[in-house]
């Protein structure tokens, strides 16, 4: 049975992280986008089409990768945790059937639209064929963080006396507390990544000299989006969040910050591991009753310390946690400072001649994603142990009948096949961008 | 409610097969229709823009299956453990073999995925219709709902079957000549000769093939599953799904001779639709039958969800079918017509 729960929990993280890389560039690109379409709309300079039409098709190959790689996070609801979907598919049931009927059919027609139709919708068609694209993006990214906001902060269910969950809220499902600030978090987090992803694209075309005028237009449109994404993601979105953890969550919110004590006028750590031997972080690297002050706005705060909590109740793996947690803070606080020198010098028109801000611009893409990726995996390692916080632990929720030999039989598919998936993608990403935009007729 | 959400999922399911049943059936086809690089391209192109919205009815399905019958998804989904994934693992080549392949400009690339997505297709048609068929024959439930089935045990027809036996793999035929024949109608009636007379012939074939595959079928259900008859005496208006069956098949044959694209595209819908419907009438109430004891099989009424949210489903749900036609509606009028050529960057 512990083999059974590992290798599930081992193939929903894996197949859940390596699906997270694709939708979390769709729902930030979608915006950009729209942008795009948008200025084209209003300008009528050909250069921002193109430039869509560049993004448009590096959308579609993560668009197609997010549907293939999405279909089995769906599936493993019931395949791996039978046990889990008896019990709260009665609620969480609610959130997934309307992504289907409000996200998905919207997304996958209009993508077609968008990318087949330009010539028969024209250019106010073909701008709303955008706009429809990013809109089911966006909501299906909302169901599914109602989901999970469901799962981390349970509110509007009943039980019955089967023992199962069941919604007696429906506004109360979709406007759990818990969502408001999980769902901008994520969503921003997201346009951080489209951001860094269209400058790098932009910085390379710059330094190459190989599209310049182009990677230009890339940095007007991922300069600006950056610095927002990066500013609010901190501000007030993740503020509010950890605030929101503190007070729902406390024994996750103390081995997210590495706190053991309680204590008031609690400190912030920065850098530290910890030990969960002497249950104590090593060589910290912080500053005094900060974490009081951030959580409650005093400095003399009393925050609660992992050791008043029964064991049982601790978060599975904390050093992992906490890392998680760190490094998305961590990665934040750069991306505030790259996008905050990018954007100055974009305004006084020195981007192009500041060759290091460029290199910088270039090759930090992939940072977003770790980030968003820590993010996700700070959200799911903190509720831990359970699954359905106070409700079901996740070793009561896997499915009793698949035995843990056949779980690692589809466990090893998944990586061969995500083996493949990525190599292929990375193929066809750089191939696309070693063609370039291509200038529409005309300009 | 519960067995208006067992016909709105069994609506849902049909809708899947019918359209996403015109890409697989294409799939099946894919090289005997098509002959040539150029041409594969447009049978290509005769479903891009669509493919992709179609699947979405079966995530949409099985959402609802989710929200509606937890303990059926609970149970079928951890059941039915290891073909689902092998399905999963072809939705996505057949996905790829069609994304991917407009990629590259290389031949050897190009050929590769055209034989993924024919591969896929072929592959997926079969387990559809296996999965069909156990349903329809029944799975060895325990007293808590739950089961697993292993690809195969002796492949007859005993209590503790896998997911293939005779029966089973004989469905998976019944579904592969049925989508033959549909993908056929469907590539007649969006391409221009000479894809579309040998899609015509490839049509007149596989009907002879769903005529004996499916008498043989019903046949077998016959032998193995009797009961499945007795809603049928119990509601005699229960005919009207086999009746319009029939009168779909006599339609893929008529309008094949007549030329009728589009009629003979309707007859094969009209065929799918009705036999689905008449399977499920049958089921109804069981939703997965037990084949240990008949007292362990899923029904409506012991898998449904509650009935607050199973009310406030409906609401969400008529609303969202709205615009889920006003979608489709939009998409294929906007793609109506025959494809003629195809530009290298696949039509973009």
């Amino acid at each position: 049975m512990e083999d059974a729960l590992l290798i599930n929990r081992l193939q929903f993280a894996f197949t859940i992280m390596f699906h997270y890389l694709f939708p979390q560039l769709t729902m930030g690109l979608g915006l950009l986008l729209v942008l795009m379409k948008g200025a084209f709309l209003k300008t009528g300079n050909n250069r921002y089409n193109e430039a869509a039409r560049f993004w448009g098709k590096i959308f579609a190959v993560n668009f197609a990768l997010g549907v293939v790689t999405g279909i089995p996070m769906e599936f493993q609801f019931g395949t791996n945790w039978a046990r889990f979907s008896t019990f709260a598919g009665g609620v969480i049931g609610q959130t997934l059937a309307m992504e289907g009927m409000f996200a998905f059919f919207l997304e996958s027609s209009f993508l077609g639209l968008f990318l087949f139709g330009e010539k028969k919708l024209g250019p106010k068609g073909h701008f709303a064929a955008a706009l429809a694209v990013f809109a089911g993006s966006w909501i299906s990214g909302y169901f599914i963080v109602a989901t999970n906001a469901w799962m981390q902060n349970p509110v509007a269910y009943t039980v019955a006396a089967d023992g199962t969950v069941h919604l007696n809220d429906f506004w109360g499902l979709l406007l759990n507390p818990w969502l408001l600030w999980q769902y901008t978090h994520t969503m921003i987090g997201s346009v951080i990544t489209a951001a860094f992803v269209v400058c790098a694209v932009g910085a390379y075309y710059i330094l190459s000299g190989k599209h310049p005028e182009h990677g230009m237009v890339f940095m007007r449109f991922g300069v600006p989006a950056g610095l927002i994404a990066s500013v609010l993601v901190a501000f007030p979105t993740g503020d509010a969040h950890a605030r929101m953890v503190a007070e729902k969550q406390p024994v996750t919110f103390a081995a997210m910050e590495g706190l053991f004590e309680t204590k008031e006028g609690a400190e912030l750590v920065f850098i530290g591991q910890p030990d969960m031997e002497k249950l104590a972080i090593d060589n910290p690297l912080h500053i005094p009753k900060l974490l009081s002050f951030l959580t409650h706005y005093r400095w003399e705060a009393e925050i609660h310390g992992l050791k008043e909590f029964d064991r049982s109740l601790w978060p599975t793996n904390i050093p992992l946690l906490y890392y998680s947690y760190h490094v998305m803070v961590g990665l934040g606080t750069i991306f505030i400072v790259v996008m905050v020198t990018s954007f100055y010098a974009l305004k006084r028109n020195t981007l192009p001649s500041l060759r290091w801000l460029l290199w910088i611009l270039m090759l930090a893409f992939p940072f977003p994603y770790i980030a968003n990726t820590a993010g996700w995996m700070t959200a799911e390692l903190g509720r831990q142990p359970w699954l359905v916080y106070g409700l079901m632990r996740t070793v009561d929720g896997t499915s009793t009948t698949v035995s843990a030999g056949n779980s690692l039989f589809t466990l090893l598919g998944f990586i061969g096949m995500y083996f493949v998936l990525g190599t292929l993608f990375v193929l066809l990403v750089l191939k696309r961008i070693n063609t370039g935009p291509v200038a529409v007729e005309g300009s | 409610m519960e067995t208006l959400w067992f016909a709105l999922v069994a609506f849902m399911l049909a809708m899947y097969v019918i359209l996403d049943g015109f890409d697989l059936g294409t799939g099946i086809i894919h090289f005997l229709a098509a002959r040539n690089p150029e041409e594969r391209n447009i049978l290509l192109r005769a479903i891009g823009p669509v493919w992709d919205g179609n699947e979405v009815w079966l995530l949409a399905a099985g959402g609802t299956l989710y929200f509606a019958f937890p303990l059926l998804y609970a149970s079928s989904f951890s059941g039915f453990y290891l073909p689902l994934m092998i399905v999963l693992w072809l939705l996505m080549l057949r996905g790829l073999g069609i994304e991917f392949q407009h990629q590259v400009h290389n031949p050897l690339w190009k050929s590769f995925w055209h034989i993924v997505f024919s591969f896929a297709s072929i592959l997926l048609t079969i387990f559809f219709g296996a999965a069909l068929g156990n349903v329809v024959r029944g799975v060895p439930l325990n007293a808590d709902g739950y089961f697993f089935e292993p690809l195969w045990t002796t492949f007859t027809v005993v209590p503790e079957a896998g997911i293939l036996d005779w029966f089973t793999v004989l469905m998976g035929l019944v579904a592969f000549f049925v989508l033959a024949n549909h993908g056929s109608n469907y590539i007649a009636l969006k391409t221009l000769d000479p894809i579309r007379t040998r899609a015509h012939t490839l049509a007149r074939g596989s009907w002879w093939g769903v005529v004996l595959t499916s008498v043989a079928a019903l046949a077998a259900t016959w032998s193995i599953h009797p009961e499945i008859w007795d809603n049928y005496s119990s509601f005699v208006w229960g005919w009207i799904f086999p009746a319009a069956g029939v009168a779909g098949l006599f339609g893929m044959w008529y309008f094949n001779r007549t030329q009728e694209d589009l009629k003979a595209f309707l007859s094969s819908s009209l065929f799918i639709a009705g036999m689905l419907a008449a399977t499920a009438f049958g089921l109804y109430p069981k939703v997965l039958p037990a084949s240990t004891n008949p007292a362990y099989s899923l029904t409506v009424y012991n898998t449904r969800a509650q009935e607050y949210g199973l009310q406030v489903g409906l609401t969400w749900w008529l609303i969202g079918i709205v615009f889920v036609a006003g979608y489709f509606f939009y998409v294929y009028r906007t793609f109506r017509g025959r494809i003629t050529v195809v530009t290298e960057d696949g039509g973009y």
